[in-house]
């Protein structure tokens, strides 16, 4: 496996008395995808928000392209927020800008491209997601899996290095979620990393390079999507499986 | 003598504390009790013009409206004055309390009509129709049903307008109602110190803080229901 | 009746004393300029300090804008304008105004403020941090401009009481719109400067009264 491009070392997270995360242990290589699944509750979400640090780690490290990001100086931070794109549940856009200036908004202000730059960029992501056509509508006006589209878009824009997907299709109507999958095997077929929290099992069988078993705050397994599918080895796995299988 | 030392005998001489504490309490005194009758005047007036508005008919309501809008507009102390120097001209002399009495309840009754309107029109016409399809009339649906539903909705406002013109009553000093704050500028003008004026502040800060209080537990509950 | 028209509507007292009120009312003006451009900015900081995770910055911050919210504006002019003096502090009373009703205005303007952050969803926050923009470019470009516009009548309802306020000034002898009235009322023996201003005041915010009535509908629906 050559360098990780994301790499979680012993990561832990407490909240008071509750252990969330137990000695998480991860590793992304550049240009994979990797689908991290399991109950709710199991902490998945709450690592993906650790590699960002949205949510504090309370101990361990987060290396993105080898750099840890835990516990460097705010101001770092966001520096190195840029190279991590992330895609919400809930899209998040800004419903006070059109959806172009949602994608330019972080250009200009966090990487100080210049207005021009930031909009040609903007309109060429917009583009990519197959949204250039509603680039001055309000967010407001786009249906849900179109918003997340322009949210990817978004992320895009800053030329991450690694993306984080957070259940980005489970607040969107079933007929809308393909839009959304299509785009990010796109992403992924154009050598992006990226890390994905989804209960999509179908996608994940067929475009993840690997699947992360998650449950209490553990990695329970890990391994090549049709290995995990096909007969998972823990029996938490199993009878995980069996459950959303029924 | 410091700079500390006489800028505490100044705003906080003791003696000075102690000579006028009984004249203060019974500045209190006045003020609680104006305060009190402003917001039984104002509650009660808005309510009544609330619950009118809400029978629809055009021309009360027109009244309402206009009258809420002016006493939302209108500087309080403008109206006090008008009363208080105005009316004597026409052989109407009121007391300085009167005046103070009837121009903050009205104020108030303004504000309190309107958030009460706010909050009944917030009742969903569901409720309005479940009334009167069980058999209630008019306005017992608007007493049993909608007001209470309304009230919930009007508290946190009404308590901060209420806190907000309850304050006014200060105004009073302007007029010669003896409450806290004339009491302060009195005795300052006698003692020549600027301690009564802190025994008054802390005085009012005392006094209204529980509303202040109020308003916190207020919102939070309300934040916690939600 | 006469004698009512001639004590309160009386036109020709009225257009006699109408230079003087336009004086006042242009110190009015001045003076709501001034309270309403400070209470914006001050209310601002008190409401940043009162949603603050640092407990030191969060109860001070609440600690002053209730003790702002206890006292009586009109006692807190008196205070600062009465009683800075003893202090060795003189002060115009034009200065005095503007800092009292800065003070008190300021707490009001930071409740609004408060309920209209916290109005906006965490999530806005959390993109915007994740696209690495920081703290202060997450406020200003994400967060406040959804939050004034959520409690956009507050702070218009509230910049009304303002200008309502500042009639309070006129108690130390500040020449505005009330001042000026009530002089003229005391040199013509006559109530009408005082109808006067208050038709003044009324033509100036009988307006904004009815654009917060129309928006709060327009809220709750």
């Amino acid at each position: 496996m050559s360098r990780p491009m994301l790499e979680i070392v012993a990561l832990e997270k407490t909240f008071g008395e509750l252990k969330v995360l137990r000695d998480i242990n991860l590793r992304v290589a550049t240009g994979e995808m990797v689908f991290v699944i399991g109950p709710s509750g199991s902490g998945k979400s709450t690592m993906l928000r650790c590699c960002n640090r949205l949510e504090e780690p309370t101990s361990g490290a987060i290396l993105i392209d080898g750099k840890d990001i835990v516990g460097c100086s705010s101001s770092a931070l966001n520096r190195m927020r840029l190279e991590v794109g992330m895609v919400f549940q809930g899209f998040h856009l800004y419903p006070h800008m059109t959806v172009v200036a949602n994608v330019m908004l972080a250009q200009i202000k966090a990487l100080k491209r210049s207005k021009d730059e930031a909009r040609e960029r903007a309109l060429a992501m917009l583009d990519r997601v197959g949204l250039r056509h509603r680039a001055e509508t309000m967010p407001t006006q786009l249906s849900g899996g179109q918003q997340q589209r322009v949210a990817i878009a978004r992320a895009l824009a800053l030329d991450p290095k690694v993306m984080l997907f957070d259940e980005p299709t489970s607040a969107l109507d079933p007929e809308l979620v393909g839009s959304v999958l299509a785009v990010m095997k796109d992403l992924k077929d154009s050598g992006m990393t990226m890390l994905v929290v989804s209960h999509e099992m179908g996608f994940a069988r067929e475009a993840a390079d690997r699947v992360v078993f998650m449950d209490g705050g553990l990695v329970v397994e890990e391994g090549p999507p049709e290995e995990i599918f096909a007969n998972p080895k823990a029996e938490r796995t199993q009878a995980f499986l069996s459950r959303v299988r029924a | 003598m410091d700079g500390l030392d006489r800028f505490l005998a100044t705003f906080f001489n003791a003696r000075i504390f102690a000579r006028y504490l009984p004249d203060m309490l019974a500045g209190v005194w006045t003020t609680i009790w104006l305060a009190g009758a402003v917001i039984a005047l104002g509650l009660s007036l808005g309510l009544a013009l609330a619950c009118l508005r809400a029978y629809g008919w055009r021309i009360a309501s027109f009244f309402i409206i206009c009258f809420a809008d002016m006493g939302r507009a209108l500087p309080p102390l403008v109206l006090i004055l008008i009363m208080y120097f105005g009316l004597p001209g026409l052989g109407l002399r009121m007391p300085g309390p009167l005046v103070l009495i009837l121009v903050l309840g009205t104020v108030l009754a303004a504000f309190a009509e309107e958030i009460f309107w706010a909050g009944l029109t917030s009742v969903p016409k569901g409720q309005w129709e479940a009334g009167r399809a069980t058999g209630l009339g008019f306005t017992q649906t608007l007493v049993q049903i909608a007001l209470p539903q309304a009230a919930r909705l009007a508290l946190p406002p009404l308590v901060n307008r209420v806190l907000a013109i309850s304050k006014m009553t200060a105004l009073g000093s302007v007029i010669g109602v003896s409450e806290i704050l004339s009491v302060a500028s009195t005795a300052q003008s006698f003692t020549g110190s600027a301690a009564p004026l802190t025994m008054g502040a802390i005085a009012y800060v005392i006094v209204f803080l529980p509303l202040v209080v109020l308003t916190r537990l207020l919102e939070r509950r309300f934040a916690w229901k939600v | 009746m006469q004698d009512f028209i001639r004590l309160f509507f009386n036109l020709e007292v009225m257009a006699q004393t109408l230079p003087l009120l336009m004086q006042g009312l242009w110190m009015t003006v001045k003076l709501c300029a001034a309270v309403i451009a400070l209470g914006l900015v001050g209310g601002l900081f008190l409401a940043l300090g009162a949603l603050s995770h640092r407990r030191w910055l969060r109860w001070p911050a609440f600690a002053v804008i209730d003790f702002l919210r206890a006292l009586p504006p009109l006692v807190l002019l008196i205070f600062i304008y009465s009683g800075l003096p003893f202090a060795g502090l003189a002060i115009s009373p034009f200065a005095a105004v503007a800092v009292a009703f800065f003070l008190n205005n300021s707490a009001y303007y930071a409740e609004i403020y408060r309920a209209g952050i916290q109005s906006v969803p965490a999530g806005q926050t959390e993109a915007a941090r994740a696209c690495g923009l920081t703290t202060g470019q997450t406020l200003a470009h994400v967060v406040l401009p959804q939050a004034v516009r959520n409690v956009l009548p507050d702070l218009l309802s509230n910049t009304v009481e303002v200008v309502k306020l500042t009639s309070l000034a006129s108690v130390v002898s500040l020449a505005e719109l009330l001042y000026s009235a009530n002089m003229a009322r005391s040199l013509t023996y006559n109530a009408s400067p005082l109808v006067l201003a208050a038709l003044v005041y009324l033509l100036l915010l009988w307006p904004l009264v009815r654009l917060v009535s129309r928006y709060q509908r327009r809220l709750a629906a």
